[in-house]
């Protein structure tokens, strides 16, 4: 069926897919113009469901392409199959955000497109090039959509300081490319493992690790480069904001797997404590800086670097059951925070957004669905059991003291206890508080569906768990079978 | 005979990437002083892919640079694009006037 296709491409099909239909629709954006926004979310939508079903579909194996520069493995389509349901999910409670806000250009569903295809770049990049074009081609994408809403003064500054923060981790990663490619002498992830494992790994090749490492976690948001995060959700356009919680995050996590696992496994000893440093500071600074928040972007970006710092204990780990639990973790966080900005999304009164955690009083008396939605969610990202969010955090803590890292899953227990106050906070505030104002109808339909598949998934995840683990299992193993 | 070896190259890009990424925080001016600093920075990284790839006698790097090259390019022009949306709203491109979001 695939004949006619060339050999070396079967691979990299549904990155191809992807290009040419985004070309497409931006064909179809200039010629008929801003009033068909809708009509391209939908077929955005479309395409990356469509390249989600040729992920699945060309799962021959491990295949390579481009001269061993992507590599499509069991972890990579694993990987993407969630960056494009982030993807898709973001696109659907975009739709009528953007119509409501004035924002319907037919530039913003492309651009999440762009973003998407680096995404899937990363993702399967199996050399310094291939993750550096990926990583620019998401982040170029994601510096635009930050600044999108062009005539306020927030939108701008949040996509300012993300580029000029982004571009500076960009150098930091480059530079350490560099010097990688400089001490090992190769690009290729497999070549790099082979000079890193040989006797001869030398100094110069763990300077050029910190600071790949340094622009990674600048990517993740993890803490010490944290700081755009805040600003950067609370400036941007919501329905953005909630697609830079969900994908990139993903895409960024799993590619930060991959270099620390691939081809610096030999040296693990060295960046694992590195990690492990990271990962505490994460938590810690997730669990604390949200408790004075009232912004509610504000609130979810301080959640988001907490929850970095769950998915970096299983990196730190190291291990197979390590990743796995990384894995399990993302589709996790992909589904109950999508849910989360589903309902912040609905925080309209009179036409107009409000932010404040305040606003939420009394939501269980005027709107009781989205009440409970919003408490399923809050109560999953704190952990609590049997939501989907306990289990997240119970695989990557059993990895980590399965690898001996006892202190950590320790700080780990102790940061989520902390962090479960200020989601506790909102959902007293929901249920005991006096109700303000009520929020308007659902922006639309479709985050109706979005809101009721999340909070599903979310709150029966403990039914049915098992296709989300083996997934995970087969896509862990695929990184340690080299 | 005096001879410029990898070792001053690595150190002229080590001297060229840290005066960048001192350009960006300690200038509390310019937004476009930034952008320069970037710039500077990705070219830092440049000598240094040119010089190991001289060494190495491999075109990998090479490759990689102009690639470097490339993006950087893309990534002024969209930098510059947000500098401008920035300016039309607040009329100043001062650092310290980037201060309407809390951080």
């Amino acid at each position: 069926m695939t004949a006619w296709i060339p050999e070396q491409m079967v691979s990299a099909l549904p990155e191809v897919f992807l290009a040419l239909s985004i070309m497409a629709l931006l064909m179809i954006g200039v010629f008929r113009g801003d009033g068909h926004t809708r009509a391209i979310g939908w077929f955005a939508v479309a395409v990356t469901v469509v390249a989600g079903i040729v992920v699945v579909g060309t799962s021959a194996g491990p295949g390579e392409a481009f001269g061993g520069m992507f590599i499509a493995d069991a972890f990579s389509r694993y990987a993407k199959i969630l960056a494009l349901a982030g993807t898709a999910l973001a696109l659907i409670l975009s739709i009528s955000y953007i119509e409501q806000e004035d924002l319907a250009r037919f530039e913003y569903p492309i651009l999440i497109l762009f973003a998407c295809l680096g995404m899937m770049m990363m993702i399967s990049a199996n050399d310094l090039i291939a993750l550096y074009i990926g990583l620019e081609l998401q982040s170029l994408a994601l510096y635009v959509l930050a600044a999108y809403r062009r005539d306020s003064l927030r939108s701008p500054e949040a996509g300012l300081k993300y580029f000029v923060l982004g571009a500076l981790s960009s150098g930091m990663l480059l530079y350490g490319a560099s010097l990688v490619y400089g001490f090992a002498g190769t690009t290729g992830f497999e070549g790099i493992a082979k000079a890193v494992g040989g006797s001869d790994s030398s100094f110069g090749v763990l300077v050029g690790l910190v600071f790949i490492t340094a622009g990674l976690a600048f990517k993740v948001s993890a803490v010490p480069f944290h700081m755009w995060t805040p600003d950067v959700y609370e400036g941007s356009p919501t329905s953005v904001t909630a697609f830079f919680a969900i994908a990139p995050k993903i895409a960024a996590v799993a590619l930060f797997v991959r270099v620390l696992v691939g081809p610096f496994a030999p040296i693990a000893a060295q960046w694992q404590q590195v990690v492990v440093l990271i990962a505490i500071l994460s938590m810690v600074l997730g669990a604390f800086a949200a408790i004075n928040q009232h912004n509610i972007k504000r609130l979810m970006a301080y959640s988001s670097i907490g929850h970095v710092g769950y998915m970096l204990v299983g990196l730190a780990a190291g291990t197979q059951a390590g990743v796995q639990g990384v894995l399990i973790y993302l589709a996790i966080y992909l589904a109950m925070t999508a849910g989360a900005f589903a309902c912040i999304l609905c925080m309209r009164v009179h036409g107009r957004m409000v932010n404040d955690i305040d606003d939420l009083a009394g939501l269980a008396q005027t709107r009781p669905l989205l009440a409970l939605a919003m408490g399923v969610f809050m109560f999953s990202l704190a952990g609590i059991p049997p939501l989907a969010g306990f289990f997240g955090k119970l695989y990557v803590f059993l990895a980590a003291v399965e690898a001996g890292l006892y202190g950590l899953a320790v700080i780990g227990v102790l940061a989520s206890v902390v962090a479960a106050f200020y989601y506790m906070r909102i959902v007293k505030l929901m249920y005991f508080d006096e109700p303000g104002e009520s929020f308007d109808r659902l922006p639309g339909r479709e985050v109706g569906f979005v809101l009721a598949g999340t909070g599903l998934f979310t709150a029966f995840f403990f039914i049915v768990p098992s296709p989300v683990l083996s997934a995970a299992a087969t896509a862990a193993k695929s990184l340690f079978a080299g | 005979m005096f001879e410029i070896t990898l070792g001053h190259y690595l150190t002229v890009a080590a001297i060229l990437f840290t005066l960048g990424v001192f350009g960006i925080f300690l200038n509390r001016k310019n937004v476009i002083i930034i952008l320069m600093s970037i710039e500077l920075m990705l070219l830092a990284v440049n000598i240094n892919l040119v010089a190991f790839s001289a060494h190495l006698g491999d075109l990998a790097g090479q490759v990689f640079a102009m690639f470097v090259l490339t993006v950087a390019a893309a990534e002024s022009a969209i930098g510059l694009a947000i500098l401008v949306v920035y300016f039309r709203n607040r009329g100043s491109i001062a650092v310290e006037d980037i201060n309407r979001l809390r951080g």
